[in-house]
């Protein structure tokens, strides 16, 4: 359904964030991308749905490449990828029902999503998914009220309310704690089954992954080095993407844990 | 931190002696234009009026007290004029700060290169000119009156409000935006959904905080014939009528304190 | 039960709640809002062919800032300019100065309750006070030219800064000036070694902010007799020469933006 070719990013540094990225993603399958920070991750899923422009290659979802697309063909594009987000990227200031409906948007006109007249069935459907979420009592609270967990999982209402093919999923459990981070993780997947979803999931934390996700994809310097079950994920393969022997990746992992606590 | 020998101890300063003489140089060149301000100003000073004035200022204080009560009936209109120009004139400057805000926001401005410039250029050339000179230049294209006010005071609001709201456009979290993007929203979409709402706050806030200002800067536009309270102030003061001058000086410190507590009240309230 | 909740839930409309909860009390402002808009605009007198007649003349305005005149009043220009500089340096210098002790003594948590008191009541009435106003009582006192506009800034700036010194004082962080107080040290020591380095990069700061808006008012200080460029301009505009205004208000905005880039650098540089 989704196939990546030959796709490459590169930034205006001179950086290579992706070089030559092959993957194919068949309808309904959930994978997991692992890989040190700054391996790409985050570009490669960015550059699925142009929030990050790439430099070349192609896109190619249903038959049909994103990256040749003007920009009204590109917004429904978007519609068919759902994304969720690192540090949920709510809005903030406003409620729980809006933010779950803004899912909505690339399908109602300006006035009607400005005046917040959404038809009624998307009305239904977001009530529906804040229950499936447990969140429905929490409907007309403003999003910065919500804990992480909340927030994340209005995150993945936002998501898949677009009705969507695919969901794109960037660090989910990057400033959650490990239960909450296992709570997600398992909700994902699971709307995923029940939804028949395919999903590409950002994820640094290996644990997780093998425990919920039946393919892992491994990212080292922008080139795919691992691709397979997460049994076939063995000390040595890590090594490899992780490059443990390597005293500087070494180093720059240790910083990336600091990030992350900064930004917690 | 130099530390030196002197007669076999060890003597520690804060600083290096070529440090010290530049820092002397730089007070002393800073004393000297000081002193040559200081000069010219004393020159195109007539001293005998200056040692005239404690008898002079005893004099105006004799006879501006007390303040001339009854008066008060006559300024209910200027007064509600006041209001009007500062309000009205907030409210319009609001309207235009807005644009000129998005254009001037790096982040959702259309071209950096030619309207980024032009915007900010507007910023900082309404921001520049005091509302009296505003209101003088409008006096002169539109005639005086009250609508010559509320036109200097929006003039003069647009670029102090567009240049707080473009820092909070530029200030805004990204993620939100993004995260609406990709949901296939349009252009003005994003806007309504990913940026409106993270600037809310800042707009509410600036909004009042001009409303405040506005109000201050009203009541002294009459002196130059805009309207408002500051007319009967310059009737006054024409006519050396201190009784009344005191009073309208009453009023006026009356207002500022007012506005100043509305502004403080209702900004604690939206944020 | 979540279910059931789910089910009445389903079918229904969905409204964003609003953000004054009591419909009355919405609806009240709302209306009272109009209204008064209403009301403002009905009593402003606007002479819409009077503004017809002037928007020749605003354009011509307009046109003269492409053929600004710098040279047929060049002696005014350049002398009402050099006065409203020599102003602000003098009265920025000395409201500097006089502002730092107000400011510690408007500072609770440095000052004893008397000099609070007394120095708190010294900011308030000089905030109160527009610099307009002063500006007239002090041109009535000490006669008309540049030394009552020097007062009136310097006055204006002891209230502006030793406000905001004040509040910088009291949010320091005590710790570090506990530290210095528990070494003995005296009174003058305390604040120099525990109090100066805190609060100087955003003193430094706002001294040229306050620099900056000197010379905007002083700018205007002219329209009641204080000197400077106003008294000038007023001229211009009194004589219809948009080109010579046109001459003052680009040098205004040019000084205005340069001021702004140095206090930029400077701020940089402290901070």
């Amino acid at each position: 359904m989704l196939r990546l070719e030959k796709l490459t990013k590169t930034y205006k540094t001179g950086d290579k964030a992706l070089q030559d990225i092959d993957l194919e993603v068949p309808s309904g399958q959930v994978l997991a991308l692992i890989g040190p920070s700054g391996a790409g991750k985050s570009t490669l899923i960015r550059c699925i749905n142009r929030l990050v422009e790439p430099t070349g290659g192609a896109v190619m979802l249903d038959g049909e490449d994103l990256t040749r697309l003007g920009s009204g063909a590109l917004r429904r594009a978007r519609r068919e990828m759902g994304m969720i987000f690192q540090e949920y990227a709510l809005v903030e200031r406003l409620t729980v029902m809006e933010n779950v409906l803004s899912g909505r948007l690339g399908y109602v006109g300006f006035w009607r999503s400005f005046l917040r007249r959404y038809p009624q069935k998307d009305v239904d459907e977001a009530f529906r998914l804040l229950d499936r979420v447990g969140l429905l009592h929490m409907a007309d609270k403003r999003a910065d009220e919500l804990s992480g967990g909340q927030r994340q999982r209005v995150g993945i209402c936002r998501a898949l309310i677009q009705d969507p093919k695919l969901l794109l999923v960037d660090e989910p459990t990057a400033s959650l704690d490990p239960k909450t981070s296992r709570q997600i993780m398992r909700l994902i997947t699971e709307l995923c089954r029940e939804r028949g979803l395919a999903a590409i999931i950002n994820i640094h934390d290996v644990l997780l992954a093998q425990m919920f996700v039946p393919r892992i994809v491994g990212l080292r310097f922008g080139e795919i080095v691992f691709d397979g079950p997460p049994e076939g994920l063995t000390p040595d393969k890590l090594t490899e993407i992780y490059g443990e022997e390597d005293w500087e990746a070494t180093i720059e992992k240790v910083e990336d844990e600091e990030d992350i606590e900064a930004a917690e | 931190m130099p530390v030196f020998d002197k007669d076999g101890a060890q003597v520690w300063r804060l600083r290096t002696p070529r440090e010290k003489l530049i820092r002397l140089g730089g007070w002393l060149i800073g004393l000297v234009i000081f002193a040559i301000c200081w000069q010219r100003i004393s020159e195109a000073t007539t001293w005998f009026f200056v040692w005239d004035a404690p008898r002079i200022a005893n004099d105006i204080w004799t006879r501006a007290t007390p303040p001339r009560w009854e008066y008060i009936t006559q300024l209910g209109r200027p007064i509600w004029d006041t209001l009007n120009i500062a309000t009205l004139g907030t409210i319009i400057a609001l309207f235009l700060a807005v644009p000129v805000a998005f254009l001037a926001a790096r982040n959702t401005t259309p071209s950096k290169l030619f309207i980024r410039p032009i915007a900010l250029l507007i910023i900082v050339s309404t921001r520049s000119i005091n509302s009296l000179i505003w209101a003088l230049l409008l006096i002169a294209i539109i005639g005086p009156g009250v609508f010559a006010g509320v036109v200097a005071i929006a003039i003069r609001s647009i670029g102090f409000c567009a240049k707080l709201l473009y820092e909070a456009i530029e200030e805004i979290d990204h993620a939100q935006v993004e995260a609406i993007t990709a949901t296939g929203a349009s252009r003005w979409q994003v806007m309504a959904y990913g940026i409106v709402p993270q600037i809310m706050p800042a707009f509410a806030g600036v909004a009042v905080f001009r409303w405040d200002i506005n109000i201050r800067e009203s009541t002294v536009l009459g002196l130059v014939g805009a309207g408002g309270i500051g007319l009967q102030l310059s009737a006054s003061l024409n006519v050396l009528a201190w009784p009344q001058v005191s009073l309208i000086l009453l009023v006026i410190l009356a207002a500022v304190v007012i506005s100043e507590w509305v502004s403080a009240k209702v900004r604690g309230a939206i944020i | 039960m979540s279910h059931r909740e789910l089910d009445d839930m389903l079918g229904k409309g969905w409204r964003k709640p609003h953000f004054v909860k009591s419909p009355l009390l919405r609806w009240g402002l709302t209306l009272g809002f109009l209204a008064y808009l209403g009301a403002a605009y009905l009593t402003i007198e606007i002479d819409w062919g009077r503004v017809y007649a002037g928007l020749d003349r605003g354009w011509q305005f307009v046109l003269s800032f492409t053929r600004p005149d710098f040279i047929s009043r060049a002696g005014d220009i350049w002398g009402g300019l050099l006065e409203s500089i020599v102003m602000t340096v003098a009265a920025s210098v000395v409201g500097i100065a006089i502002s730092i002790p107000i400011g510690l003594g408007a500072a609770r948590n440095v000052a004893p309750l008397p000099v609070y008191v007394i120095c708190r009541g010294i900011v308030a009435v000089s905030r109160a006070l527009q610099e307009i106003i002063v500006a007239i009582l002090l041109v009535a006192i000490f006669g008309f030219g540049p030394l009552a506009g020097f007062l009136t800034l310097s006055f204006a700036t002891i209230g502006f800064l030793s406000k905001l010194l004040a509040e910088d004082i009291e949010a320091m962080d005590k710790v570090q000036a506990e530290a210095i107080r528990a070494s003995g040290a005296r009174w003058m020591q305390w604040i120099n070694y525990g109090v100066q380095p805190q609060v100087m990069p955003r003193l430094v700061g706002l001294s040229m902010y306050r620099i900056d808006i000197n010379f905007r008012e002083s700018a205007i200080l002219g329209l009641v007799g204080a000197g400077g460029i106003g008294a000038t301009l007023n001229t211009a505009f009194d004589r219809y020469e948009y080109d010579t205004a046109a001459a003052i208000l680009i040098l205004i905005i040019g000084i205005v933006m340069a001021l702004e880039y140095l206090s930029g650098v400077i701020r940089a540089r402290v901070q």
